[in-house]
C-alpha cells in the first residue's frame, strides 16, 4: 500500500502518463534521474541541509489551545508549514527538483502557478542556483495574486500571463506544457503539485513526505499517540499528500481533505472533484476531473487561486476509492470565516487555501471531545490580503 | 478488408506519389461549414482528412488551432456532432476519414461506443495526441473490433525502442511530428525530419506522413520527396480563421497538391 504508483506510474487505476509522444522520452530519462538521485546519500544529503538551512525544517507543530478551548472539542494541532522560507510548502518541492534539474544539466526552468506561491517558490529556487526562470500565470490570478507576481519578478523570474480559458491555474499549466514540448532538450518543467504525468505525482509527493514524517514523530513524542484525524486542503494536492503519506498505513488516523467548495454546487462554481467530477484524463494523469457530458473540462472557482483546478493528484484518488481518505469541501464564505477564526483565536493568518482545511475542523471539533487532530497550514495569509480586503470591507474603512 | 487509409496510400505508393493530408478543425466556424470545405480540400487534391474534434485544453496545439477549438466550442461541436458531419461527407465523397482528438472526449464518450459510431458514421481511423502507446491497449482493442485504423505519433525525442511500440499499434500510417513544439506554421523544416523518417523506416513498412510546420507548397515539395504523406493542418486553419471561401481553400490545397506532384 506504501509503495504506490507501480512501474509505470499508477495509483490503482488512476495516475499514468498520458502525453504527446514528443514528452514520453522526456519523462522516460525524468524518472530515471529522478530514482538515482532519490537513491544517492550525497543528494538527499544536499537536500536535507537545504531544508534545515535555507528554508527552516523542520516547522513547528504547535498546539493551538486558545482554538482548540473555544471549539471546546478536540485538541488542534497546528503544523506550521506557513513558517516556511518563502511562506508556504512549496518550496520543499522546488529545492528538491531545482537540484535534480541542476543533476541534469537542464539551465532553463519552466513553472506554472496559482495562487503565486509556487511561483515565487520557483523563483527562490533559481536565484538561488542561478538558473533561468520562466512563470505561466493565468492573467485572472495575476489580477488576485498581484504581490506574488511582484515577489517573483524581485526574484529575477519572468512572469508571462496566460490569458487562455479561465486564465487560472489550468490554463498556466496547459501553456507551461506547450513550452515544455517546444523546449524540452534545454528546459526542466518545475510542477508545482502532486499532479501531471508520471514522475510528478511520485517525485513531488516524495519532497512533501517530510511534513508528514516530522508530524508523526513530533506528535508521538509530545501526546504518547497518533492523531485520531489529519486535515489538509486539496488543490492539485500536494501538501495533502505530504501530510497524509506517512499515516496511509495507520488505519486509526483519519485522512481528510478539504476542498474548495467556492460558490456553489453547481459544475463551474466550485473546484470540488470528488462530489462533482469523475474519472478523466487532464494534463498527463487519469483522475477525478470536473468535466461535462461531452468531456470537456469544465471552468472552475474558488476564492482561492491555489485550490481552483479542475483536476486533482492521482494518488488522491486512489485513496479516494478505497476510502482511505475522505475528501469534503469547504466553501467561499466557510474558508473566509475560518481564517478569521484563526487569526484571532491564534494571531496566524493563514492562507486562504489552509483556510479551507481550518474551515472543516472548525465544524467537526465541537463534537470530538477528547480526540487530537492535526490541521496543515500550508501556507500563511500575507498574499493574500487584497483578498480579504475585498471580502471583508468592514475591516477595511 | 482494408480501411479507405490503407487503399488510399496503397494506390499513391503505386503511383509514387505523396499523400497530401489536411487536417481542420471540426465545427470551425460551424458544424454546417466543415462538410463544404472537406468538399473543397478533396477537390483541390487532398486524400486523406484529418477531421479535428475541439478539446478545451488542446495542450499539444500552438495558438491557431487553439483558437478554432474555441470557435468551434462555442459553435456548439461536440464528438457526437463530430460524428454526424462525418455521415454528411460520406454522402458524397470516399475520401478517408481521421478523427483527431484528445483523449478525455474520447474516453468520455465511450472507446467501444466510439469505434462502433465512428465505424457507421464513415470514420477510418483515429488518432488521440495525448495517448501514448503505454496507455493505449483498451482503446486499440476497441478500434480493431470495429477495423478502424490507429494513427499514433513518432517525434524526434522517441528512442528506437518507442518507435517500435509506434509501429506495433499504429495501423494506416504513422505521423511523424517533424520537430519538438506544438502545432504552427513555421518558416522552415526541421533538421529532425530526416533523422527521424529513417528511424522509423527502420521499425516499420507503414507508410510515414509527416506534419507540424508545414505550410507551403516548398515545404510540401520537399517533404514528399522524404515521406509518403504530407500533413498540413494551421494553414489551412488560419485560412478557415479568415473565412476563406471554398474556391480559396481548394486553390491553395491545389498548390500544395502541385508542389508536392512537381509541376
Amino acid at each position: 500500500m506504501i509503495s504506490q504508483p507501480d512501474s509505470t506510474g499508477h495509483f490503482g487505476p488512476y495516475g499514468g502518463r498520458f502525453v504527446p509522444e514528443v514528452l514520453m522520452a522526456p519523462l522516460e530519462e525524468l524518472e530515471q534521474a529522478y530514482l538515482k538521485a532519490a537513491a544517492d546519500p550525497a543528494f538527499q544529503a544536499e537536500l536535507a541541509d537545504l531544508l534545515h538551512n535555507y528554508a527552516g525544517r523542520p516547522t513547528a507543530l504547535y498546539y493551538a489551545k486558545r482554538l482548540s478551548e473555544t471549539l471546546g472539542g478536540a485538541k488542534i494541532y497546528l503544523k506550521r508549514e506557513d513558517l516556511l522560507h518563502t511562506g508556504a510548502h512549496k518550496i520543499n518541492n522546488c529545492l528538491g527538483q531545482a537540484l535534480l534539474a541542476r543533476r541534469m544539466g537542464k539551465k532553463r526552468i519552466i513553472a506554472e502557478t496559482g495562487a503565486g506561491q509556487h511561483g515565487v517558490a520557483t523563483a527562490t529556487v533559481c536565484a538561488l542556483f542561478g538558473l533561468e526562470c520562466i512563470v505561466y500565470m493565468g492573467e485572472e490570478d495575476m489580477r488576485r495574486q498581484r504581490l506574488n507576481v511582484f515577489r517573483m519578478r524581485l526574484l529575477g523570474a519572468k512572469v508571462v500571463g496566460v490569458s487562455a480559458g479561465s486564465r487560472t491555474l489550468k490554463d498556466a499549466i496547459s501553456e507551461a506544457m506547450r513550452d515544455w514540448v517546444t523546449n524540452v532538450d534545454s528546459t526542466y518543467y518545475l510542477l508545482g503539485s502532486a499532479l501531471g504525468a508520471h514522475p510528478y505525482p511520485l517525485m513531488v509527493r516524495d519532497f512533501h513526505r517530510v511534513i508528514g514524517l516530522e508530524t508523526r514523530a513530533e506528535i508521538l513524542k509530545r501526546e504518547g499517540r497518533l492523531p485520531d484525524a489529519i486535515f489538509a486542503c486539496v488543490g492539485g494536492g500536494s501538501n495533502a499528500i505530504g501530510m497524509f503519506h506517512a499515516f496511509v498505513g495507520d488505519e486509526g488516523v483519519q485522512l481528510i481533505g478539504v476542498e474548495a467548495g467556492g460558490r456553489s454546487g453547481a459544475l463551474g462554481q466550485h473546484a470540488a472533484r470528488f462530489s462533482g467530477g469523475s474519472p478523466g484524463v487532464l494534463h498527463g494523469t487519469l483522475s477525478y476531473l470536473l468535466q461535462d457530458a461531452d468531456g470537456q473540462v469544465a471552468l472552475t472557482h474558488s476564492v482561492s487561486a491555489g485550490l481552483d483546478y479542475p483536476t486533482v493528484g492521482p494518488e488522491h484518488a486512489w485513496l479516494y476509492d478505497r476510502h482511505r481518505a475522505e475528501y469534503t469541501s469547504a466553501n467561499d464564505a466557510e474558508a473566509l470565516a475560518a481564517a478569521q477564526v484563526l487569526a484571532r483565536t491564534e494571531g496566524i493568518i493563514p492562507a486562504l487555501e489552509s483556510a479551507h482545511a481550518v474551515a472543516e475542523v472548525l465544524k467537526r471539533a465541537p463534537a470530538a471531545k477528547d480526540k487530537l487532530f492535526v490541521v496543515n497550514i500550508s501556507g500563511r495569509g500575507d498574499k493574500d490580503t487584497d483578498i480579504y480586503r475585498e471580502n471583508l470591507p468592514e475591516l477595511d474603512s | 478488408m482494408p480501411t479507405r487509409i490503407q487503399t488510399r496510400f496503397h494506390a499513391l505508393q503505386e503511383q509514387k506519389r505523396a499523400a497530401l493530408v489536411a487536417y481542420v478543425t471540426a465545427g470551425d466556424p460551424s458544424p454546417e461549414r466543415t462538410p463544404a470545405i472537406v468538399a473543397a480540400l478533396e477537390r483541390g487534391g487532398a486524400d486523406v482528412i484529418e477531421l479535428g474534434v475541439p478539446f478545451s485544453d488542446p495542450i499539444a496545439d500552438g495558438p491557431v488551432i487553439q483558437a478554432a477549438s474555441e470557435r468551434a466550442l462555442k459553435a456548439g461541436t461536440t464528438l457526437v456532432k463530430v460524428l454526424e458531419i462525418a455521415r454528411e461527407i460520406r454522402k458524397t465523397s470516399e475520401i478517408p476519414l481521421v478523427l483527431f482528438t484528445y483523449l478525455n472526449p474520447a474516453m468520455r464518450y465511450g472507446l467501444e461506443k466510439l469505434a462502433s459510431d465512428a465505424k457507421a458514421a464513415g470514420i477510418d481511423g483515429c488518432l488521440l495526441t495525448d495517448l501514448s502507446v503505454e496507455e493505449a491497449e483498451p482503446y486499440v482493442k476497441a478500434m480493431r473490433a470495429a477495423d478502424l485504423d490507429t494513427v499514433f505519433l513518432g517525434a524526434p525525442t522517441s528512442t528506437a525502442e518507442r518507435l517500435k511500440l509506434v509501429a506495433r499499434y499504429s495501423t494506416g500510417f504513422v505521423y511523424l511530428v517533424s520537430r519538438t513544439g506544438v502545432t504552427g506554421e513555421r518558416t522552415s523544416l526541421s533538421d529532425a525530419a530526416a533523422p527521424l523518417l529513417s528511424a522509423m523506416r527502420a521499425a516499420t513498412k507503414l507508410p510515414l506522413a509527416l506534419g507540424f510546420g508545414i505550410s507551403t507548397p516548398e515545404q510540401a515539395s520537399a517533404v514528399a520527396k522524404m515521406a509518403d504523406g504530407v500533413v498540413v493542418g494551421s494553414a489551412f486553419v488560419r485560412m478557415i480563421e479568415k473565412n476563406a471561401s471554398d474556391a480559396e481553400i481548394e486553390a491553395f490545397t491545389r498548390s500544395l497538391r502541385q508542389g508536392m506532384d512537381g509541376k
